[in-house]
Protein backbone atom coordinates (compact mmCIF):
# COMPACT_ATOMS: atom_id res chain seq x y z
CA UNK A 1 0.00 0.00 0.00
CA UNK A 2 1.40 3.45 -1.26
CA UNK A 3 1.72 6.71 0.87
CA UNK A 4 -1.23 7.92 -1.40
CA UNK A 5 -3.16 5.09 -0.82
CA UNK A 6 -3.00 5.14 2.86
CA UNK A 7 -2.98 9.07 3.05
CA UNK A 8 -6.54 8.84 1.20
CA UNK A 9 -8.00 6.16 3.66
CA UNK A 10 -6.40 7.91 7.02
CA UNK A 11 -8.04 11.22 5.35
CA UNK A 12 -11.24 10.08 4.31
CA UNK A 13 -11.82 7.96 7.35
CA UNK A 14 -11.67 10.97 9.36
CA UNK A 15 -13.59 13.38 7.02
CA UNK A 16 -16.61 10.68 7.80
CA UNK A 17 -15.66 10.12 11.05
CA UNK A 18 -15.48 14.09 12.19
CA UNK A 19 -18.79 14.54 9.72
CA UNK A 20 -20.99 11.88 11.67
CA UNK A 21 -19.91 12.89 15.38
CA UNK A 22 -21.16 16.33 14.27
CA UNK A 23 -24.35 15.18 13.78
CA UNK A 24 -24.29 12.60 16.47
CA UNK A 25 -22.98 14.74 19.29
CA UNK A 26 -24.52 15.26 22.44
CA UNK A 27 -22.97 18.82 23.14
CA UNK A 28 -23.08 21.00 20.55
CA UNK A 29 -19.50 22.81 21.31
CA UNK A 30 -18.03 18.97 20.45
CA UNK A 31 -20.03 19.20 17.25
CA UNK A 32 -17.96 22.15 16.21
CA UNK A 33 -14.98 20.36 16.93
CA UNK A 34 -16.02 17.18 14.81
CA UNK A 35 -16.62 19.57 11.85
CA UNK A 36 -13.23 21.44 12.35
CA UNK A 37 -11.58 17.53 12.06
CA UNK A 38 -13.85 17.08 8.82
CA UNK A 39 -13.17 20.31 7.36
CA UNK A 40 -8.77 19.97 8.37
CA UNK A 41 -9.35 16.24 6.73
CA UNK A 42 -10.92 17.27 3.73
CA UNK A 43 -8.52 19.72 3.33
CA UNK A 44 -5.85 16.97 2.85
CA UNK A 45 -7.87 15.17 0.62
CA UNK A 46 -7.92 18.69 -1.71
CA UNK A 47 -4.05 18.51 -1.00
CA UNK A 48 -4.11 14.52 -2.30
CA UNK A 49 -6.07 15.94 -5.39
CA UNK A 50 -3.29 18.61 -6.51
CA UNK A 51 -5.55 21.55 -5.33
CA UNK A 52 -3.47 23.52 -2.70
CA UNK A 53 -4.79 26.64 -3.13
CA UNK A 54 -8.73 25.70 -2.40
CA UNK A 55 -7.16 22.96 0.54
CA UNK A 56 -5.64 26.52 2.11
CA UNK A 57 -8.54 27.83 1.52
CA UNK A 58 -10.71 25.56 3.20
CA UNK A 59 -8.77 25.66 6.34
CA UNK A 60 -8.59 29.55 6.29
CA UNK A 61 -12.23 30.54 5.51
CA UNK A 62 -14.05 27.19 7.10
CA UNK A 63 -11.92 26.37 10.11
CA UNK A 64 -10.84 29.84 10.48
CA UNK A 65 -13.68 31.84 10.05
CA UNK A 66 -16.99 29.94 10.17
CA UNK A 67 -16.15 26.87 12.66
CA UNK A 68 -15.08 29.67 15.48
CA UNK A 69 -17.87 32.06 14.14
CA UNK A 70 -19.91 28.48 15.22
CA UNK A 71 -17.93 28.25 18.17
CA UNK A 72 -18.81 31.86 19.48
CA UNK A 73 -22.65 31.69 18.79
CA UNK A 74 -22.96 28.20 20.64
CA UNK A 75 -20.86 29.67 23.77
CA UNK A 76 -22.53 33.16 23.95
CA UNK A 77 -26.27 31.67 23.35
CA UNK A 78 -27.58 30.33 26.81
CA UNK A 79 -29.41 27.39 25.11
CA UNK A 80 -30.81 24.29 27.29
CA UNK A 81 -29.17 21.83 24.89
CA UNK A 82 -30.57 19.02 26.61
CA UNK A 83 -33.82 19.39 26.23
CA UNK A 84 -33.75 20.11 22.37
CA UNK A 85 -31.57 16.46 22.32
CA UNK A 86 -34.45 14.90 23.59
CA UNK A 87 -36.67 14.09 20.92
CA UNK A 88 -33.51 12.87 18.98
CA UNK A 89 -34.07 9.29 18.99
CA UNK A 90 -38.41 10.05 17.29
CA UNK A 91 -36.81 10.91 14.34
CA UNK A 92 -34.29 8.42 13.94
CA UNK A 93 -36.06 5.48 12.09
CA UNK A 94 -37.35 8.20 9.61
CA UNK A 95 -33.52 9.43 9.02
CA UNK A 96 -32.37 5.93 8.90
CA UNK A 97 -34.89 4.78 5.97
CA UNK A 98 -34.40 8.02 4.28
CA UNK A 99 -30.53 8.00 4.59
CA UNK A 100 -30.24 3.48 3.45
CA UNK A 101 -32.22 4.80 0.23
CA UNK A 102 -30.21 7.68 -0.44
CA UNK A 103 -27.41 5.90 -0.43
CA UNK A 104 -28.68 3.11 -2.46
CA UNK A 105 -29.58 5.65 -5.08
CA UNK A 106 -26.36 7.19 -5.22
CA UNK A 107 -24.45 3.80 -5.24
CA UNK A 108 -26.46 2.81 -8.30
CA UNK A 109 -25.46 6.01 -9.97
CA UNK A 110 -21.96 5.71 -9.30
CA UNK A 111 -21.84 2.19 -10.21
CA UNK A 112 -23.10 2.83 -13.98
CA UNK A 113 -21.28 5.64 -14.46
CA UNK A 114 -18.76 6.01 -17.01
CA UNK A 115 -17.81 9.64 -18.52
CA UNK A 116 -19.17 10.82 -22.01
CA UNK A 117 -16.95 10.58 -25.26
CA UNK A 118 -16.52 13.85 -25.72
CA UNK A 119 -15.85 14.96 -22.05
CA UNK A 120 -12.16 15.71 -22.49
CA UNK A 121 -12.53 17.96 -25.14
CA UNK A 122 -15.34 19.68 -23.64
CA UNK A 123 -13.24 21.00 -20.83
CA UNK A 124 -13.54 24.47 -20.44
CA UNK A 125 -10.16 24.99 -18.66
CA UNK A 126 -7.70 22.44 -19.42
CA UNK A 127 -4.77 22.60 -16.38
CA UNK A 128 -1.70 24.04 -17.62
CA UNK A 129 1.43 21.90 -16.70
CA UNK A 130 4.05 25.21 -16.36
CA UNK A 131 2.40 26.44 -13.50
CA UNK A 132 1.85 25.39 -10.22
CA UNK A 133 -1.84 25.19 -8.87
CA UNK A 134 -2.32 28.73 -7.28
CA UNK A 135 -1.01 31.02 -10.06
CA UNK A 136 -2.79 28.68 -12.43
CA UNK A 137 -6.25 29.67 -10.49
CA UNK A 138 -5.32 32.96 -10.23
CA UNK A 139 -4.87 33.51 -13.86
CA UNK A 140 -8.00 32.00 -14.44
CA UNK A 141 -9.71 34.14 -12.00
CA UNK A 142 -8.63 37.53 -12.42
CA UNK A 143 -9.09 36.98 -16.36
CA UNK A 144 -12.11 34.53 -17.49
CA UNK A 145 -14.41 34.76 -14.12
CA UNK A 146 -13.24 38.33 -13.32
CA UNK A 147 -17.14 39.26 -12.99
CA UNK A 148 -17.96 36.33 -11.38
CA UNK A 149 -15.15 37.22 -8.88
CA UNK A 150 -16.26 40.76 -7.98
CA UNK A 151 -19.95 39.36 -7.85
CA UNK A 152 -18.83 37.08 -4.66
CA UNK A 153 -17.01 39.97 -3.15
CA UNK A 154 -20.44 41.78 -3.33
CA UNK A 155 -22.17 38.37 -2.22
CA UNK A 156 -19.55 39.12 1.03
CA UNK A 157 -20.60 42.47 1.71
CA UNK A 158 -24.39 41.73 1.09
CA UNK A 159 -23.68 38.97 4.16
CA UNK A 160 -21.75 41.30 6.20
CA UNK A 161 -24.20 44.24 6.13
CA UNK A 162 -26.92 41.73 6.89
CA UNK A 163 -25.13 40.16 9.56
CA UNK A 164 -24.29 43.83 11.29
CA UNK A 165 -28.24 44.84 10.61
CA UNK A 166 -29.14 42.26 12.10
CA UNK A 167 -27.67 41.62 15.32
CA UNK A 168 -26.85 45.27 15.85
CA UNK A 169 -28.93 47.00 18.74
CA UNK A 170 -28.71 49.88 20.92
CA UNK A 171 -28.99 48.98 24.95
CA UNK A 172 -30.83 51.82 26.65
CA UNK A 173 -29.00 51.24 29.64
CA UNK A 174 -25.48 51.79 28.16
CA UNK A 175 -24.14 55.37 28.30
CA UNK A 176 -23.14 56.24 24.76
CA UNK A 177 -21.29 59.33 23.47
CA UNK A 178 -23.99 61.90 21.51
CA UNK A 179 -21.52 64.08 19.00
CA UNK A 180 -24.70 66.67 18.22
CA UNK A 181 -25.28 67.34 21.66
CA UNK A 182 -21.36 67.86 22.48
CA UNK A 183 -20.97 70.60 19.63
CA UNK A 184 -23.86 72.79 20.23
CA UNK A 185 -23.23 72.65 23.93
CA UNK A 186 -22.39 76.43 24.52
CA UNK A 187 -19.85 77.71 26.32
CA UNK A 188 -21.78 80.49 27.81
CA UNK A 189 -23.99 78.91 29.77
CA UNK A 190 -22.21 75.88 30.82
CA UNK A 191 -18.68 78.23 32.49
CA UNK A 192 -19.16 81.34 34.49
CA UNK A 193 -16.58 83.47 36.20
CA UNK A 194 -16.48 84.28 39.01
CA UNK A 195 -14.09 86.94 40.97
CA UNK A 196 -13.04 85.50 44.06
CA UNK A 197 -11.71 87.67 46.79
CA UNK A 198 -8.40 86.57 48.32
CA UNK A 199 -8.89 85.28 51.80
CA UNK A 200 -12.75 84.95 51.62
CA UNK A 201 -13.35 82.04 49.12
CA UNK A 202 -17.17 81.87 47.13
CA UNK B 1 -4.47 3.11 -6.49
CA UNK B 2 -7.11 5.91 -5.57
CA UNK B 3 -9.60 6.57 -8.41
CA UNK B 4 -12.36 9.15 -8.60
CA UNK B 5 -14.93 6.81 -7.55
CA UNK B 6 -13.54 6.77 -4.41
CA UNK B 7 -13.45 10.48 -3.84
CA UNK B 8 -17.16 10.40 -5.13
CA UNK B 9 -17.86 7.91 -2.50
CA UNK B 10 -16.50 9.85 0.51
CA UNK B 11 -18.19 12.72 -1.04
CA UNK B 12 -21.85 10.75 -0.83
CA UNK B 13 -21.02 9.61 2.12
CA UNK B 14 -20.52 13.08 3.74
CA UNK B 15 -23.57 14.18 1.74
CA UNK B 16 -25.98 11.31 3.41
CA UNK B 17 -24.12 12.28 6.44
CA UNK B 18 -25.45 15.98 6.60
CA UNK B 19 -28.98 14.86 5.50
CA UNK B 20 -29.07 12.63 8.35
CA UNK B 21 -27.89 15.33 10.54
CA UNK B 22 -31.22 17.37 9.13
CA UNK B 23 -33.22 14.46 10.65
CA UNK B 24 -31.69 13.49 13.82
CA UNK B 25 -31.52 17.47 15.08
CA UNK B 26 -34.73 18.75 13.91
CA UNK B 27 -34.86 21.15 17.41
CA UNK B 28 -31.63 22.61 17.05
CA UNK B 29 -30.98 25.10 14.47
CA UNK B 30 -27.25 25.31 15.13
CA UNK B 31 -26.98 21.94 14.23
CA UNK B 32 -28.76 22.34 11.02
CA UNK B 33 -26.46 24.72 9.73
CA UNK B 34 -23.28 22.26 10.96
CA UNK B 35 -25.27 19.95 8.71
CA UNK B 36 -25.79 21.88 5.72
CA UNK B 37 -22.13 22.96 5.79
CA UNK B 38 -21.13 19.17 5.71
CA UNK B 39 -23.14 18.99 2.41
CA UNK B 40 -22.05 21.55 0.85
CA UNK B 41 -18.15 20.60 2.13
CA UNK B 42 -19.28 17.11 0.16
CA UNK B 43 -19.99 18.79 -2.78
CA UNK B 44 -17.30 20.69 -2.80
CA UNK B 45 -15.31 17.50 -2.62
CA UNK B 46 -17.27 15.70 -5.73
CA UNK B 47 -16.06 19.32 -7.65
CA UNK B 48 -12.41 19.40 -6.70
CA UNK B 49 -12.33 15.34 -7.84
CA UNK B 50 -13.65 16.05 -10.68
CA UNK B 51 -11.20 18.86 -11.62
CA UNK B 52 -8.59 17.41 -10.44
CA UNK B 53 -9.27 13.81 -12.64
CA UNK B 54 -10.84 15.66 -15.60
CA UNK B 55 -7.54 18.05 -15.59
CA UNK B 56 -10.40 20.88 -15.49
CA UNK B 57 -9.50 24.05 -13.41
CA UNK B 58 -12.73 25.20 -13.08
CA UNK B 59 -14.20 22.60 -10.96
CA UNK B 60 -12.06 24.48 -8.14
CA UNK B 61 -13.13 27.96 -9.24
CA UNK B 62 -16.46 27.05 -9.21
CA UNK B 63 -15.74 26.00 -5.50
CA UNK B 64 -14.12 29.41 -4.51
CA UNK B 65 -17.66 30.60 -4.85
CA UNK B 66 -19.69 27.71 -3.40
CA UNK B 67 -17.27 28.63 -0.53
CA UNK B 68 -17.98 32.19 -0.79
CA UNK B 69 -21.39 31.62 -0.69
CA UNK B 70 -21.27 28.67 2.12
CA UNK B 71 -19.33 31.54 4.31
CA UNK B 72 -22.02 33.96 3.42
CA UNK B 73 -24.54 31.88 4.42
CA UNK B 74 -22.99 30.40 7.51
CA UNK B 75 -22.99 34.63 8.68
CA UNK B 76 -26.74 34.98 7.72
CA UNK B 77 -27.70 32.02 9.55
CA UNK B 78 -25.95 32.75 12.74
CA UNK B 79 -27.12 36.26 12.48
CA UNK B 80 -30.25 35.61 12.12
CA UNK B 81 -30.61 33.01 14.75
CA UNK B 82 -28.73 35.76 17.34
CA UNK B 83 -31.22 38.21 17.22
CA UNK B 84 -34.23 35.37 17.43
CA UNK B 85 -32.83 34.11 20.64
CA UNK B 86 -32.70 37.71 22.00
CA UNK B 87 -36.28 37.96 21.01
CA UNK B 88 -37.70 34.45 21.68
CA UNK B 89 -34.93 32.98 24.71
CA UNK B 90 -35.03 30.02 22.37
CA UNK B 91 -34.17 28.40 19.28
CA UNK B 92 -36.24 25.78 18.95
CA UNK B 93 -37.32 25.33 14.81
CA UNK B 94 -40.93 24.62 16.26
CA UNK B 95 -41.43 28.12 17.51
CA UNK B 96 -40.37 30.05 14.87
CA UNK B 97 -43.60 30.75 14.10
CA UNK B 98 -43.61 34.95 14.04
CA UNK B 99 -44.56 35.43 10.82
CA UNK B 100 -47.07 32.74 10.32
CA UNK B 101 -45.76 31.86 7.29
Amino acid sequence: MGAEVFAFYLFALSTITGGLFTVLSRNPVHSVLWLILSFLSSAGLFILLGAEFVAMLLIIVYVGAVAVLFLFVVMMLDVDFASLKAEMSKYLPLGLLIVVILLMELAMGLAVWVPADGAQAARAAPTPIEFHNTAALGLLLYDKYFLLFQLAGLILLVAMIGAIVLTLRHRKDVKRQDILAQIYRDPDKSLSLKNVKPGQGL
Amino acid sequence: MVTLEHYLTVAAVLFVIGIFGLFLNRKNIIILLMSIELMLLSVNINLVAFSSFMNDLVGQIFTLFVLTVAAAEAAIGLAILVSFFRNRGTIAVEDVNVMKG
